[in-house]
């Protein structure tokens, strides 16, 4: 059971909580975790990542266990502390303008 | 006697305002989709409890939202926006190529008989249509492919697709219009389109003349008078009679021909609507006195109506899609600035007040009567 933290702009449009429970099968990465978050929410395709490319939306973030992965490769293997669910995944929104 | 539900778009949010027919007392609903840009909210003719929204930020993209009960329930649809085929360039600021990119939607126009159906027009320019009320969109790409898309170049708020005018009895007819491209007609339903530019002059482009790139802001016709088309240029008010063919200039009067916004009385085709604004650049009332000019004649005599408005200190400014008309008898004027104001006049213009006043700034009104 993977966890992940969504921002309150996409709480409000996927209509949860501040954080969903995943099921993933396998060795959790960010873009199988992300497969399943929009398999659950389809309303959430292309908020967080462009819908064809796959690529990170320039504005939002991903932290693990208290490190910026925004910038990691998606088929990185997460690690065991948020695969085992001990550790969420944080989806969060840049600082930026007003 | 009807209702009126007033539809307003802010940078931060969407607003529903109601009010009885006599429009003196309004009740505020919202924010919707707080923090969201609202570019445009727009109910459906035919159905006016289906009210569709364009809610977009930098962070997440574009969402289009459905209402199904006149705006206190929203439902946002699963689409997206992908332009068909390989999307090709336009020109960048600089004009040099750049690739055609999705950014948001600007302008949302439900279809005069099937409530299901509705067009979106977006930045990058193009236009789609949805045929299932919102839920998947389908490019209409004879508009950017039929031969000029390359040499559009965007304007200051972007390359956008912002104005999208349905023909009341042509269902195959249609007028949009894109800043900095100018205006363009389809008679086949949208699977063909061609400039109709004619008698346009920019002095912003090395051929003042030419068959695109003009900086149109806003299009409106009557309904009963579907060839006459009035327009709001980066700088001139144009009319045209014969649907776009050939366009001149009915600024007359006015004490500035630049602004963004033009609508037509509900019962007179020749009584329009039109707010200066000082430019280059200061895109605020010119004296700093929010006017807005109402000719009866068709253009060119146009006359300030000021009753309500505030006469100094005011700069605002009033976006393109930052004004409507109601369809009562004695036809409400209603418009949006980016003040955060949204003033009313329930008697065709003569006298105004703010019916909200401290919303984020205001960037669409549009005005749904209800029997």
């Amino acid at each position: 059971m993977i966890r992940v933290i969504l921002p309150y702009h996409l709480q409000a449009l996927a209509g949860v909580g501040k954080e969903v429970k995943l099921e993933v099968a396998g060795q959790p990465t960010l873009r199988s975790v992300l497969d399943a978050l929009e398999a659950a929410y389809p309303v959430l395709r292309g908020t967080i990542r462009d819908s064809s490319t796959k690529e990170r939306r320039d504005l939002l973030r991903f932290f693990v266990c208290g490190e910026d992965w925004s910038h990691q490769s998606a088929e990185v293997p997460l690690p065991q502390a948020v695969a085992m669910g001990q550790e969420p995944l944080i989806v969060l929104g840049a600082i930026a303008g007003g | 006697m009807a209702d009126v539900r007033v539809l307003v778009g802010t940078r931060k949010g969407a607003f529903v305002l109601t009010s009885d027919g006599k429009r003196q007392s309004w009740q505020v609903s919202g924010p919707h989709f707080a923090g969201w840009e609202v570019y445009h909210l727009k109910g459906s003719p035919v159905n006016p409890d289906r009210i569709y929204a364009s809610q977009s930020t930098g962070w997440f993209g574009q969402k289009i939202q459905r209402s199904d009960d006149g705006g206190k329930t929203w439902q946002a649809m699963e689409g997206e926006f992908t332009y068909q085929g390989v999307p090709g360039t336009h020109q960048w600021y600089d004009g040099t190529p750049h690739p055609w990119e999705f950014k948001r939607v600007w302008h949302l126009e439900p279809s005069l008989t099937d409530p299901d159906v509705v067009y979106a027009g977006a930045e990058d320019a193009g236009l789609f249509r949805s045929d299932d009320g919102g839920q998947t969109w389908q490019e209409l790409a004879g508009l950017r492919g039929h031969g000029s898309g390359p040499h559009w170049q965007p304007g200051a708020g972007g390359l956008c697709l912002h104005t999208i005018v349905l023909h009341p009895s042509d269902p195959r007819r249609i007028f949009v219009a894109i800043s900095a491209a100018g205006s363009f007609r389809t008679d086949d339903g949208g699977q063909t389109w061609r400039p109709i530019n004619r008698g346009l002059k920019s002095e912003y482009l090395p051929d003042g003349e030419a068959e695109v790139g003009h900086c149109v802001h806003r299009i409106a016709l009557h309904p009963k008078r579907p060839d006459v088309l009035f327009m709001q240029k980066h700088w001139d008010v144009m009319r045209s009679d014969d649907a776009g063919e050939n366009w001149y200039e009915v600024s007359g009067n006015l004490p500035s021909d630049f602004g963004f916004v033009v609508d037509v009385h509900a019962h007179e085709p020749d009584t329009v609507y039109v707010i200066p604004i000082k430019s280059d650049s200061e895109h605020y009332p010119p004296e700093g006195k929010l006017r807005v000019y109402r000719s009866r004649t068709g253009g060119n005599e146009w006359e300030a109506l000021t009753q309500g408005l505030p006469q100094q200190d005011c700069y605002v400014n009033v976006l393109r899609d930052a004004m409507a008309v109601d369809a009562l008898d004695e036809c409400g004027v209603y418009f949006g600035t980016t003040g955060g104001q949204v003033y009313a006049s329930a008697d065709g213009g003569d006298s105004w007040r703010a019916i909200v006043r401290d919303l984020p700034p205001v960037l669409s009104v549009e005005v749904q009567t209800l029997s």
